[in-house]
């Protein structure tokens, strides 16, 4: 009787949500390492094994590595951007200024909306109101579109994440100021410390449970962009901003090299998982208690 | 007294200084949306002469941008879809994880320990490195995808490690065991007593997890691009992706196609943004 009340249980709390869970991320994901070493096209019903030859492909993939460390360079771009920006915004909106909700829930909007339709707006503005606004005042910089050049390009999609990205920061950042003690910060001011030194001894050691969290956050989604990728430049011109995440869409979708494309995708998960990892190992220290 | 006089003066001046730079910044950061409204209701030949200049500088505004994007989208059809994908979905993982996460918090055996392991290591894994596989499995052998029950079921998948997670968290500090004693010695079954006494007590985070899922499964593109083929079942961003393929050079559609798209979530946001930004803040510092 209590072992069958125990199945029962089981079956009634954990099955459904361990079922989901196990055949939609296990069983894949599993699958898909066995996936790097057969040459499955696809479409056909065969695999054959053929051991580490994807991995050859992978490394004779010059374009994968191209994009690799494009993407490198973007990610250091967009993560030391947006929390500057997001830790100074965060700051102000903590002063005590007038309407700083309507400003924290404002800056917050781009993340509502998907990176589809955010690209696409951006895309407008950038072909179209700035080429207009370089028109008229014949400012340079506008003169022509920034998505028809590869470095304009690449600068147009981090300014675009950094849009996006930031106004989420903001709201860590915010709750993590509103978190820190006043009573430390009037001690430092009777003390004498001037805004600089307060900031670098007291408000960064304070701030670090936040900025461990916002540089997690930053790392992880500036890695795998892909919607804004594929919206606002679509890898182009000539594949210059094609990301690391959208060569391995096209490698396994469009190439129908699948076998290819799952290795390249493990890579790229493990270079993702070492470096949030080193990054949390290596903030977390730095974190003291008030 | 003078003393705070000149303290409050010069507070005075480093806040407006500080008012004035968000405001520009914050002018700067809606821009691209100001641009989106103010261009739906021109024809695309005021677009291309000015796309910034105001509205009352232009004549021929109309709404006909709205109608002709609202039927070449499919709109209603597209919203439909993407509520029902995105309710069920989120109604699913929310009682699902609850459920998974109380039997693990309460019944600490080998299994349900292995299973919480796996589930918050499986956080790091980004979708990429699984949609491939998944559309082998999904696609080739079972032969299911173009459903949109197919594409809740994997939604729910998707976002079962972080919910159970976060509901393990909460019952772990915040479910009383006395409480269900309690209720077990009245004879609720365990059924019962999760339903009647437990779920009732998770009220905060399952408001935190329905909007943090809800807005995921709101806006996902690359899973349901993967999921779902056929015009009939496409969800708003995937019907907005091919409106866009097909009419990119008609500016004032597009724009209206747009906002048609921003819109429901944008009213959303207005009612509900102190929960919006609470369920952000608080499932993002976990």
């Amino acid at each position: 009787m209590k072992s069958k009340d125990r199945m029962k249980d089981f079956g009634i709390f954990a099955l459904p949500g361990m079922f989901c869970f196990f055949t939609v991320v296990m069983i894949p994901f599993i699958y898909g390492i066995y996936l790097t070493f057969t040459d499955w096209n696809g479409v056909s019903q065969v695999k054959n094994f053929i051991g580490i030859k994807n991995f050859v492909g992978v490394i004779r993939d010059t374009q994968f590595w191209v994009s690799l460390l494009l993407t490198f360079q973007y990610v250091i771009l967009v993560v030391i951007l947006v929390n500057i920006i997001a830790f100074a915004i965060g700051f102000l909106l903590t002063r005590g200024i007038k309407g700083q909700n309507f400003f924290r829930t404002g800056f917050f909007t781009p993340n509502l909306i998907g990176g589809i339709v955010l690209g696409y707006i951006w895309q407008f503005v950038f072909s179209r109101v700035l080429v207009g606004i370089g028109e008229n005042t014949g400012w340079g910089l506008f003169e022509s579109s920034w998505l028809s050049e590869p470095d304009k390009a690449f600068a147009a999609l981090v300014l675009v994440s950094v849009w996006q990205l930031s106004g989420y920061m903001i709201l860590i950042y915010v709750a993590g100021f509103m978190g820190l003690s006043e009573d430390v910060m009037e001690a430092a001011s009777i003390d004498g410390a001037s805004g600089w030194v307060k900031l670098k001894n007291i408000i960064l050691p304070l701030m670090m449970s936040s900025i461990t969290i916002c540089l997690f956050l930053t790392l992880s989604r500036a890695f795998m962009v892909y919607d804004m990728n594929l919206s606002l430049t679509a890898g182009g011109p000539y594949g210059s901003t094609e990301m690391a995440a959208m060569h391995v869409y096209e490698k396994a979708f469009t190439s129908r090299q699948f076998g290819i494309g799952q290795a390249e995708a493990l890579i790229l998960f493990l270079v993702v998982a070492c470096i949030s990892g080193l990054q949390v190992y290596l903030t977390k220290k730095q974190e003291v208690e008030a | 007294m003078g003393k705070t006089r000149i303290g409050g003066n010069k507070r005075h001046i480093v806040n407006f200084l500080s008012m004035t730079g968000l405001t520009l910044i914050f002018i700067a950061y809606m821009f691209p949306f100001l641009m989106v409204i103010i261009n739906s209701l021109k024809q695309k030949r005021d677009i291309i002469k000015s796309p910034f200049s105001w509205l009352f500088t232009i004549k021929g505004l109309s709404f006909d941008n709205f109608v002709k994007a609202f039927t070449q989208m499919d709109f209603l059809n597209a919203i439909k879809n993407s509520l029902f994908v995105t309710g069920s979905a989120t109604i699913l993982v929310t009682v699902f994880a609850a459920m998974l996460a109380y039997y693990i918090v309460r019944h600490r055996n080998a299994m349900s320990k292995v299973t919480f392991v796996l589930m918050v290591a499986s956080m790091i894994i980004p979708f990429q490195a699984i949609m491939i596989p998944l559309v082998s499995i999904y696609g080739g052998t079972l032969n299911i995808l173009n459903h949109r029950p197919t594409l809740i079921f994997m939604h729910v998948g998707f976002s079962m490690s972080m919910s159970v997670f976060m509901f393990h968290g909460y019952i772990k500090g915040n479910v009383p065991i006395a409480l269900e004693e309690a209720a077990c010695i009245d004879g609720c079954t365990h059924v019962q007593t999760f339903f009647k006494i437990v779920f009732p007590l998770l009220k905060p985070i399952i408001s935190t997890m329905v909007i943090l899922n809800a807005l995921a499964f709101w806006n996902d593109f690359l899973l349901p691009s993967l999921v779902l083929t056929d015009k009939k079942l496409l969800t708003l961003p995937l019907s907005t992706y091919s409106f866009y393929g097909t009419y990119s050079a008609d500016y004032g559609t597009i724009m209206a196609g747009l906002l048609l798209c921003v819109l429901p979530i944008l009213i959303l946001y207005v009612v509900l943004q102190k929960q919006i930004i609470g369920g952000v803040v608080a499932g993002a510092v976990k």
